[in-house]
């Protein structure tokens, strides 16, 4: 049985679909929406809310439009009049000078954990074991330790003739009191973004630094360091936004005391809103927002560094 | 954990009983359905005193599925606006006067006046209606209330001579015996504020009386007010004098007891919660006594603290019928005479039908409370006065006890709030 041939009388293009023509121009948008969908849900959503409710006086209890009462600045107005408002942005302006100090100090242990000896593993543990455990357990820890009369301070400071000292006790001591002990943790975090990046800095470069007679710290400061800059600009994004969120420590510690003089804008949101005696959600919202603004300044220069990165690469 | 006493208070300021419109108690009407209960009764024997209670209550109800959620005394604080809007229980704890108001102005507690007009309650729990009053209804029933007055230790006072003070001049005198004696009089820890909160009370109740302490409170009277700086010339006396241990701003109430169980200090203005903690760290009932704070202002009637915890409906409650037939359960004169037994929690029933535990801290303070306290029973501070007033005023305090020399600034600050809350 022959079969007849049949000639092909037109040239037919494969059909395609609109998505598979587009494909490669969705793909990506597909991959992204979950993350979009959550970061508008959770974080957008929640700052235009914030903007909203610090419109209102009210008291976070049943509606807000029946319970709440329209205010239009008010709050803001309010704030700018508050004494404690302004000791919390004084202390969260101390605490973003002195965090950083996080930054250098991580960087001076990296380097001195940089070498090869028995054990330097151990010892890189311990050094990074400080940002493992919670802050609420550093905050206990260094509670103890500044305990008045019976703390390891205070006993050391007796030993030398000195004291007695009650750090979270003195309203100008408390705060600084309260950073040493953030510096701890943060300083591991530091450390530990340094040593991986000295695991990428060039050796090639650092011999021929050598040969041309560079050592200590015009060594450091003109061939390595230039190289740790990514992980410099990582230490400093994570440092101001530790600052900045910086609220287990002071809940813990003093609980935003002595007579408030610990307070930071993140604790004072708190204290206003969801704390036993916080029933201000309008007042506590606007706080939020002065916080936000703050941040956002820190956070556009963080993004503006990024892309200016990308494009000179 | 702090604020154990944090709890409300017992107006037993007696407001007129609403007798008649009786509603017989029994209802002969088998319970069903669900019961849910939210407690903030989490320490150990609170918490097991609770369940028992319970327990009996189911007894008698055996159709009536009930589930009881115990929920961290501290971190109920906070949960309560959620699960009150979003998923209420049937009953809940809580703590009365101005610390409901909140709840009750957003609609969230049920109003149950009709309890408070049937008979056996009307009659029984009188002292507390007005602690459980807002806008003239009632808004839960007082499961249990302890005294507040100066906790000291007599072993002490023996070896020094000395004897129970009733005025003022005796108080300082003491004071000054044992500060001689290298001790300080008064333990504190204020971190978290409250403690200094009843010292104000008692000072201001005992320099400025009972009336006069309620119109501050209520805002009534500004707080640069030339007699509220007399409580705190009085206050600034035994301050002066180092009466107060040191560092109080750096300890929790809990932190402070052991000053006066080492004997380093000698007495603890505080709810009589406290003596828990005193014997079971050791302290002996000869070892420790009790003393009504001293009059202060001669002839001034004398006024006390004595804070009241309490049960409530969520409006949005489910069996409101069982809730309600729950809460009769608790106020009846048998289960207060069993919950607030020394082994339970050891403190004052609210009902007047119910007998008091042979302890010799609950009998003082009985006797304190219902016939040598004519001014008035106010509830705490921070029950006193709203949310708002009672953190900023607070704050004022543990900072005069600290520095006193910034007393004029704390003023200030205090009637610029006044001003802006009420």
């Amino acid at each position: 049985m022959e079969t007849p041939a049949v000639p092909q009388s037109a040239y037919q293009p494969v059909q395609r679909s609109w998505f598979q023509r587009n494909q490669l121009k969705l793909a990506p948008w597909l991959f992204l929406l979950p993350g979009i969908l959550f970061f508008l849900i959770y974080v957008i959503w929640p700052i235009a809310q914030s903007f909203y409710i610090s419109l209102y006086d009210w008291n976070g209890l049943g509606d807000i439009h029946e319970q709440g009462t329209y205010v239009g600045v008010q709050n803001y107005v309010e704030l700018a009049g508050d004494r404690n408002f302004e000791i919390s942005l004084w202390n969260n302006l101390k605490w973003l000078v002195l965090y950083l100090l996080a930054i250098p100090a991580g960087l001076f242990i990296a380097l001195f954990l940089n070498q090869n000896v028995v054990g330097i593993r151990i010892y890189k543990s311990l050094f990074f074991f400080p940002f493992v455990i919670s802050q609420v357990v550093v905050g206990l820890v260094f509670q103890w330790f500044y305990l008045p009369s019976n703390g390891l301070l205070d006993s050391m400071l007796g030993l030398v003739g000195l004291g007695p000292l009650n750090v979270l006790g003195d309203p100008d001591l408390a705060t600084y009191g309260i950073i040493v002990a953030g510096l701890w943790p943060q300083t591991a975090y530091c450390m530990i973004l340094y040593l991986t990046g000295l695991n990428a800095v060039d050796p090639e470069q650092v011999e021929a630094a050598r040969l041309d007679g560079a050592k200590g710290t015009r060594m450091l400061w003109y061939v390595i360091l230039p190289q740790l800059k990514p992980a410099t600009f990582i230490a400093f994004v994570v440092t101001i936004i530790g600052a900045l969120r910086s609220f287990d420590l002071i809940s813990i510690m003093t609980n935003g005391g002595p007579f408030g003089s610990t307070r930071v804008l993140s604790f004072y949101v708190w204290e206003k809103s969801l704390s036993e005696r916080g029933f201000q959600y309008g007042y506590a919202s606007a706080i939020a927002v002065v916080l936000f603004l703050i941040m956002l300044v820190f956070i556009a220069y963080f993004l503006w560094s990024m892309y200016k990165e990308e494009r000179a690469g | 954990m702090h604020s154990m006493f944090k709890a409300s208070i017992a107006a037993l300021a007696t407001t007129a009983v609403m007798a008649g419109s009786a509603i017989a108690g029994g209802h002969d009407d088998k319970l069903t359905g669900d019961l849910r209960i939210f407690l903030d009764t989490s320490n150990p024997a609170p918490r097991a005193t609770m369940e028992e209670m319970i327990a009996r209550f189911q007894e008698m109800h055996p159709d009536l599925n009930i589930e009881t959620t115990v929920i961290d005394r501290e971190a109920y604080k906070t949960q309560i606006r959620n699960f009150l809007t979003a998923n209420p229980p049937d009953v809940a704890t809580w703590y009365a006067a101005n610390r409901m108001r909140p709840y009750v102005e957003a609609g969230l507690f049920e109003d149950i006046s009709d309890l408070w007009a049937e008979p056996a309650i009307a009659e029984n729990l009188a002292s507390t209606k007005g602690a459980l009053t807002i806008d003239g209804k009632q808004w839960g029933v007082p499961y249990t209330y302890y005294q507040w007055g100066v906790y000291y230790r007599e072993d002490i006072f023996n070896e020094l001579g000395l004897t129970e003070p009733t005025t003022w001049e005796e108080e300082k005198a003491n004071c000054q015996v044992i500060l001689d004696s290298g001790r300080k009089c008064y333990t504190i820890g204020s971190k978290f504020l409250w403690t200094a909160g009843g010292w104000f009370d008692y000072l201001n109740m005992r320099t400025n009386g009972f009336d006069f302490h309620m119109a501050l409170a209520n805002g009534e009277i500004a707080w640069t007010d030339d007699r509220v700086k007399q409580t705190f010339a009085n206050w600034r006396e035994l301050i002066d004098m180092g009466a107060f241990i040191d560092n109080h701003q750096s300890y929790s109430w809990q932190e402070a007891l052991p000053f006066m169980i080492n004997g380093d200090a000698t007495a603890y203005l505080m709810g009589n919660f406290a003596v828990a903690h005193m014997r079971e760290a050791g302290l002996t009932d000869d070892q420790i006594d009790f003393y009504q704070f001293v009059e202060i202002t001669p002839g001034l009637e004398k006024a006390e603290d004595a804070p009241t915890d309490t049960f409530h409906i969520p409006s949005q409650a489910e069996n409101k019928e069982a809730a309600r037939e729950f809460l009769r359960f608790v106020v009846s004169a048998e289960q207060q005479t069993i919950i607030n037994n020394g082994e339970n929690l050891g403190q004052l029933p609210v009902n007047a039908s119910s007998s008091i535990d042979q302890d010799e801290f609950l009998e003082q303070g009985f006797e304190m409370l219902s016939s040598n306290s004519p001014g008035g029973i106010a509830q705490f501070f921070d029950r006193d006065a709203p949310a708002e007033m009672a953190s900023v005023a607070m704050e004022g305090f543990q900072e005069f006890m600290v520095i006193p020399d910034n007393l004029e600034d704390i003023l200030q600050r205090l009637e610029a709030a006044r001003q802006s809350i009420y």
